[in-house]
């Protein structure tokens, strides 16, 4: 039925059913005696100081853009392997041109410093 | 006088709730079926996790020279696994203070209904699979890629600094992996011309000779073996374990959690090692098909041993590498990835697409 996602759907619904029901036995069976000092963030035995929202560095921004246009490459070329088997190099060179243009993009990235852990200046 | 009080309350009772129950006809036949195969698998998996949770430990000690569970059960400890699972059920669940409880509760269960549903495209033989999408490799990539997101969730629902930070290394380091992993899944699919587990599968029936790992020597066996690196790092295992890595980070996104939630990481780690190991099998090593053809064997019999012989091999030699090769720091795990695994990816699958686009 709907191509089998009707039995991924299922799958999804009996997945979070068994945490919870797990998770309600649990309940039933546990101890429950909170404390303050119980329930501070662990921070390997020192007084935590601040909210834990803290700030962190946009360098995970850079990696997170440079994924999705990567992820979305991937996912124009799915199609494409699909559709491969035999067909001839003309097919092939399409999507070589498309591959070439994304590895410049990446070496472009890459001479900017934006694969750096830490990003080094650069003069262009 | 009591007898007729209980007389008519019980029939009253059946009157009214036997018709509703026999009523619920409209629920259909392979529904119900489903249900039965999802409690099925869900026990496989929960034995499984077990099972290789306490390999984990055998291995692990082994080769530290030392011996591992050896009481609980009696032979070799074989029922300390089952022991931690009821230990963790028994332990309180404490929500840190300021901790956002919908999302810190939501996390696991996010983790742990993707690594499920990725098991419904796992052939166990060319009839035994839950489902046997046409687009079996997309939706496995597709649901790896869910599970950064719970991640980030489970960190930042903490309230601890030290969780966030371990979240994001995590989620950047899965992020970046996600890639090669997709370039060699993309590799095997260009071989075989199809999305379809079952149909990848049974291309490379025959022996051993047909396996994609050497249809296009050596590219395809270098292809096989990014994508069992990018499943390394993807499951967070050492030597890409920055994220979770005891000494670093104290346990990284799941700091705070305890009992069952906790184990609930623990389960999907333990099942998502086996999914990565399945599809490398799946797309390179044969799937279900054997090292020899046999024909006087069952397929049934013949497909489940095959395949999860070699996966369950795959799942070991990951922690063998555990415990052998010490831990990347952050900028060479960044670097190995984006400047060494993904142009290497790009060249394979362009050489690949070559060979088949000529050979078909």
């Amino acid at each position: 039925m709907f191509d089998g996602f009707y039995n991924a759907f299922w799958f999804l619904l009996i997945g979070v059913v068994f945490v919870l029901a797990n998770l309600f036995l649990s309940s039933l069976i546990r101890p429950a005696a909170p404390e303050p000092l119980k329930l501070t963030p662990y921070e390997c035995g020192e007084e935590s100081q601040g909210t834990g929202f803290v700030r962190f560095n946009p360098r995970f921004y850079i990696i997170a853009l440079v994924f999705l246009i990567f992820d979305i490459e991937t996912v124009f070329i799915f199609p494409w392997a699909v559709v491969l088997k035999g067909a001839g190099v003309h097919v092939l060179i399409h999507m070589v041109i498309f591959l070439t243009i994304l590895a410049v993009g990446l070496v472009y990235s890459w001479g900017k410093g934006d694969l750096d852990w830490i990003k080094q200046p650069t003069r262009w | 006088m009591v007898t007729w009080l209980a007389e008519h309350v019980f029939q009253a009772i059946a009157e009214t709730i036997f018709p509703f129950i026999a009523s619920w006809t409209w629920i259909p036949w392979y529904t119900i079926a489903l249900v039965h195969v999802a409690g099925a698998v869900i026990g496989v998996i929960t034995v499984l996790a077990m099972f290789l949770i306490w390999l984990e430990r055998k291995v692990s000690a082994h080769i530290q020279d030392r011996l591992g569970p050896m009481r609980v059960g009696g032979w070799h400890g074989w029922a300390q696994s089952i022991a931690d699972g009821i230990k963790l059920l028994l332990k309180e669940d404490i929500i840190p203070a300021m901790a956002d409880r919908p999302l810190f509760i939501l996390a696991p269960i996010i983790v742990f209904a993707v690594s499920f549903m990725s098991f419904v495209v796992l052939p166990f033989s060319q009839v035994i699979i839950v489902s046997d999408l046409n687009i079996g490799i997309l939706y496995v990539y597709g649901l790896s890629t869910i599970t950064v997101i719970a991640i980030m969730v489970a960190g930042w629902a903490s309230n601890n600094k030290w969780s966030l930070y371990g979240a994001v290394r995590s989620a950047a380091q899965l992020v970046s992996y996600e890639v090669p992993v997709g370039l060699s899944l993309l590799a095997g699919v260009v071989m075989a011309g199809s999305l379809s587990t079952v149909d990848i599968s049974l291309q490379q029936s025959g022996g051993i000779w047909n396996w994609f790992v050497w249809r296009c020597f050596p590219f395809s066996f270098f292809a096989a073996l990014m994508l069992y690196i990018g499943g390394l790092a993807e499951t967070n295992r050492t030597p890409f374990d920055l994220a979770e890595a005891e000494s670093e980070l104290v346990s990284g996104y799941h700091t705070e959690y305890s009992g069952f939630r906790f184990s609930l990481f623990f389960l999907a780690e333990y099942a998502n090692m086996f999914i990565a190991s399945a599809l490398v099998v799946i797309l390179f090593l044969g799937g279900f098909t054997g090292i020899v053809p046999v024909s006087f064997v069952p397929d049934v019999v013949a497909g489940p041993f095959w395949f999860l012989s070699k996966t369950l091999f795959l799942v070991f030699v990951m922690m063998w590498i555990r415990w052998t090769l010490p831990r990347l720091r952050v900028d060479q795990l960044m670097s190995t990835c984006w400047k060494y695994l993904i142009p290497l990816a790009l060249v394979n699958l362009g050489i690949i697409g070559l060979w088949t686009s000529l050979h078909g």
